[in-house]
């Protein structure tokens, strides 16, 4: 057992209705228990789809257990079908259902459904969301897709996307871009937008392009085993990695690399002098294993970010992100829980997070910018605007982004000269930031703050045995907020190296000068 | 007392035929209950027991609460823990043993049955024993289940009432008990106007702290705050304390009404009545009209949810002129809804529990004006050209008793007056 309060990923049949919501003309009857169906709302509330997901639910009761939740199982496939006339089924448990053992796959091959009939193996108290995502697509494409002639011009499938998936929609937009300047054409994009005939044509396209692993590698493996259809392993997220990808399509592809940059931005407003205070900004990424390792290449190498650490949540990525860390002289954190990450978090101080809804409030919590680069995400992230992270689009927005939550260049300038102004102080905090405002009053707001005591399940919260002399705490306040939390800890460790005990505007300035790059 | 409210001339809906289907349900579990819950118990922790989707489904419907350190997790079970039950409890101790070091100010545990512990037949109330021994005297370790097999949304709180009432200390104290729990605010407005009638002394249940001196016995008197309570109903019932049964205190005739039942069980004169209710009575009736006005002649249709349905019928066919397609619960009580049922005009279909698809066309063909249904549902009604009004925001929304009558007509007036305001088809 494991004490949980927060999960990054749902489990494994929520990944399976990624896949289904992402898809038309298939259904997935779930054998599940009333009360699963909350699911549903993640697709039709944070996606907003204006169409109930593609799930009929048997919704099994206490009285129905025993022999009878076999029947309700058919009784719902066979309505399912009826009612929705998919031309593919896919079956499977939920958690509660695995326990009771019914074979859903099984008792579905025997009504005998004039449309295939995919039975699904999702192993609930082991896997998570994305593996059910990954699995699911796996034994869809496994089921369907058959070798044929390829296409006379040369076409892709995009393969990956599903629904609930971080910007998927608009990353397919800017792939199919990117390959039609190659003059690439896409065949079928699937899990998303496509019906179980397209993914019974897959097998005409001259490669597939992997958008997310996460969800399709397992399809892309099998598809270039059963039909020799090589995959591209490069994800164009950055300016760097969408030039890699370029080259990788070409070479697979034998068309010539072509790259479009007349819209592209982020080089030039990297390289612009109000981007300078952006160097060396210690970063702190988190998310799923493709994201991160994509934004840890952007960090470093497009916008002069020091990395100071990353991890991932989903075990599978966990091989690659080690190595990643490795190049980088860090060591990964490889965790599903947020109690860890806030830890390292706290530990590293950086001055900026890149991850997931939860680390946005991990860095509420601790006063740290944070920009979301990785599912999971809230409803604010299927924004309506076009915002892909993918390709040359992607890349302008990846840099507004990461940039937006920072203290602009001119303003951090201004916050230093005119700190003692009475207003505009540096309490004041940045004026499009809400993370930095002063707290509301007691009672002053609605929003919910955080339990005061005990603070959280992490327990600890011992401060330094160390002490700051008046004087000291005093000069320490004239240091801009969004430094001092840096200052303070360089101050504290290089007392405490020393031995020194109190710490006095001296031992501030010595470890100022200690620390000075 | 005050005039009596008009029993509906075509006769109430006591004794309409209940439609009764089965089939998919589109319902919350009973977990979900624990996310309000935990809020109004400020010494309790609510300990799952159960698989990733209880996590997930209770991260789902927390939203941002997930972030404010709730007092509310789940225990995880694992492959290891299927494998053989012995290990399970061995499991569950060292869970709740971490738990309770990290978070030293509980003193109520409740042990919440999902499907998984259910199916799998892990006894926690052995556990919850075994555990009061242990942590006693300064943790009660309490156990009940919110898992879908059982129970439905806010059954989960019944639930939950219910498994305090057994162990509530026995007293012979004459006094009210009001059961069910109510957002703050609500419940001292509730006291507010009960005291000025002189009644009292005034229990809650759930009361804020398990140290509270809450007794029990044949003196007590209840009157339920809320539909879904029929277990914690039958457990108090069992301790030989007594129903006060009155509609429920929606809208400024429900509340009325349910004060009147306990005024009279009191003895209060209906002068002293009349004087503590007529200005909160006028400030409502203005309110509603106000709120309601978007209402009146309009059709609704409400989908099961969380068992308020039949009495927010009640106050919205009665209060705001609205008239009721079907009214769909998910568990009909009698004897619960029963005075409720008696003031909602015949007409209506009264379906308990559902099958969906069959529901929903039902719905797509009566096109009621606005159609009460759950997040899984709003948005494809909506895309479909049908107004929604999401039930579940019912729960969280302080919406009982005068002073919130207003509020609780709003909450269905704003999503016609926002059809009516956006101008987003065919612009030329």
């Amino acid at each position: 057992m494991k004490l949980t309060v927060w999960t990054y990923e749902g489990p494994p049949h929520v990944g399976a209705m990624r896949v289904a919501t992402g898809m038309r003309d298939l259904h997935y009857v779930l054998h599940a228990p009333q009360g699963d169906t909350y699911a549903d709302l993640l697709f039709t509330m944070i996606e907003r789809r204006d169409h109930r997901p593609p799930v009929t639910y048997t919704t099994f009761q206490a009285r129905d257990l025993g022999a009878d939740t076999a029947n309700l199982f058919k009784t719902a496939a066979q309505d399912a079908y009826d009612r929705f006339k998919p031309q593919a089924i896919i079956v499977g448990a939920s958690c509660t259902a695995e326990l009771i053992q019914d074979d859903p796959g099984g008792m579905a091959e025997t009504m005998g459904l004039p449309v295939p009939t995919i039975p699904l193996e999702l192993p609930s108290y082991q896997r998570k969301e994305n593996f059910g995502a990954d699995e699911t697509f796996f034994q869809i494409v496994k089921a369907l897709a058959k070798p044929m002639e390829r296409t006379k011009q040369v076409t892709a499938n995009l393969i990956g996307p599903t629904a609930l998936g971080f910007r998927h929609r608009d990353d397919i937009q800017e792939v199919t871009t990117l390959l039609s300047d190659m003059g690439i054409s896409v065949n079928v994009v699937a899990p998303m937008t496509s019906s179980p005939q397209d993914i019974a044509q897959m097998g005409a396209a001259h490669f597939n392009v992997l958008m997310y692993p996460e969800t399709a590698e397992s399809a892309a493996r099998w598809m270039e085993r059963e039909l020799g259809q090589p995959y591209t392993r490069t994800v164009p997220i950055g300016v760097g990695a969408t030039r890699d990808f370029i080259a990788e399509v070409a070479a697979i592809s034998g068309n010539e690399a072509y790259l479009d940059t007349s819209r592209l931005r982020l080089p030039w407003y990297s390289k612009s002098v109000d981007s300078t205070y952006l160097t060396g900004k210690r970063v702190f990424l988190f998310g799923d294993g493709t994201h991160v390792l994509a934004a840890a290449r952007i960090a470093q190498d497009e916008m002069g970010f020091e990395v100071v650490g990353l991890g991932c949540y989903n075990r599978e990525m966990a091989r690659p992100i080690r190595a990643k860390a490795k190049e980088m002289d860090l060591t990964a954190t490889i965790t599903d829980d947020y109690l860890e990450v806030e830890r390292v978090i706290e530990q590293l101080q950086p001055e900026m997070i890149l991850g997931t809804q939860m680390e946005r409030h991990i860095g509420k919590r601790l006063g740290i910018p944070c920009a979301v680069i990785s599912a999971p995400v809230h409803v604010q992230d299927f924004p309506a605007r076009y915002s892909p992270q993918m390709g040359i689009e992607g890349a302008n927005v990846i840099f507004d982004t990461w940039v937006h939550p920072l203290v602009m260049g001119l303003e951090e300038h201004l916050l230093h000269m005119f700190r003692e102004d009475f207003e505009f102080h540096d309490a004041a905090g940045p004026s499009h930031h809400g993370g930095h405002a002063p707290k509301p009053e007691d009672g002053g707001g609605p929003a919910p703050q955080p339990a005061a005591s005990p603070r959280s399940l992490s327990g600890k919260m011992n401060e330094g045995s160390v002490i700051w002399l008046a004087d000291a705490e005093k000069e320490l306040k004239k240091i801009p907020f969004f430094v001092r939390g840096k200052a303070r800890r360089n101050t504290e460790t290089f007392a405490a190296e020393r031995g020194v005990a109190e710490i006095s505007v001296d031992t501030l300035y010595e470890a100022k000068a200690h620390y000075a790059r | 007392m005050t005039e009596l409210p008009r029993l509906p001339t075509s006769g109430g809906c006591r004794n309409t035929p209940i439609l009764k289907q089965r089939g998919q349900r589109e319902v919350f579990c009973g977990l979900t209950g624990i996310i309000w819950l935990h809020r109004k118990m400020q010494d309790a922790f609510f300990l799952v027991v159960g698989s990733r989707t209880c996590a997930h489904l209770l991260q789902s419907a927390a939203g941002v609460m997930i972030f404010a350190e709730p007092r509310f997790g789940t225990a995880i079970l694992e492959e290891t823990d299927l494998a053989g039950l012995a290990d399970a409890q061995d499991e569950l101790d060292k869970v709740v043993d971490e738990l309770l070091v990290r978070r030293p100010d509980i003193k109520q545990l409740f042990l919440v049955g999902s499907c998984p512990s259910e199916v799998i037949k892990l006894d926690l109330a052995k556990a919850a024993e075994r555990m009061t021994q242990r942590h006693a005297p300064s943790v009660r370790v309490l156990n009940f289940s919110g898992s879908g097999i059982e129970t439905t949304f806010t059954q989960g709180e019944d639930a939950c009432l219910a498994s305090m009432v057994p162990v509530l200390p026995k007293t012979d104290d004459r006094q009210l008990l009001l059961v069910g729990a109510l957002p703050d605010v609500v419940e001292e407005q509730a006291i507010g106007l009960l005291e000025a009638m002189g009644i009292g002394p005034i229990k809650v249940l759930p009361a804020p702290r398990a140290g509270d001196d809450l007794g029990i016995g044949e003196n007590t008197v209840y009157a339920l705050t809320q539909p879904f309570l029929g277990d914690t109903h039958d457990a108090l019932t069992r301790r030989g304390a007594r129903h006060l049964p009155a509609p429920f205190p929606f809208g400024e005739e429900g509340t009325t009404q349910w004060l009147a039942a306990i005024a009279t069980e009191f003895g209060v004169t209906p002068d002293l009545f009349e004087k503590v209710t007529a200005a909160p009575r006028a400030r409502a009736r203005k309110a509603i009209a106000q709120a309601a006005e978007a209402l009146h002649g309009k059709t609704i249709f409400f989908f099961p949810d969380s068992q308020l349905e039949i009495p927010l019928a009640r106050f919205l066919t009665r209060e705001c002129g609205m008239d009721a397609i079907e009214v769909g619960a998910p568990f009909i009580h009698k004897g619960l809804v029963g005075p409720d049922l008696d003031l909602l005009a015949a007409g209506p279909t009264i379906s308990e529990g559902q099958d969906v698809d069959l529901q929903l066309d039902r719905a797509k063909s009566a096109k009621p004006d606005l159609t009460v249904c759950g997040l899984g549902l709003a948005n494809p009604l909506e895309s479909e050209g049908l107004a929604t009004k999401w039930a579940i925001e019912l729960v969280f929304t302080p919406v009982h008793f005068y002073e919130q009558a207003g509020d609780l007509a709003g909450l269905f007036s704003r999503p016609l007056r926002r059809a009516d305001l956006l101008k987003l088809e065919g612009t030329q």
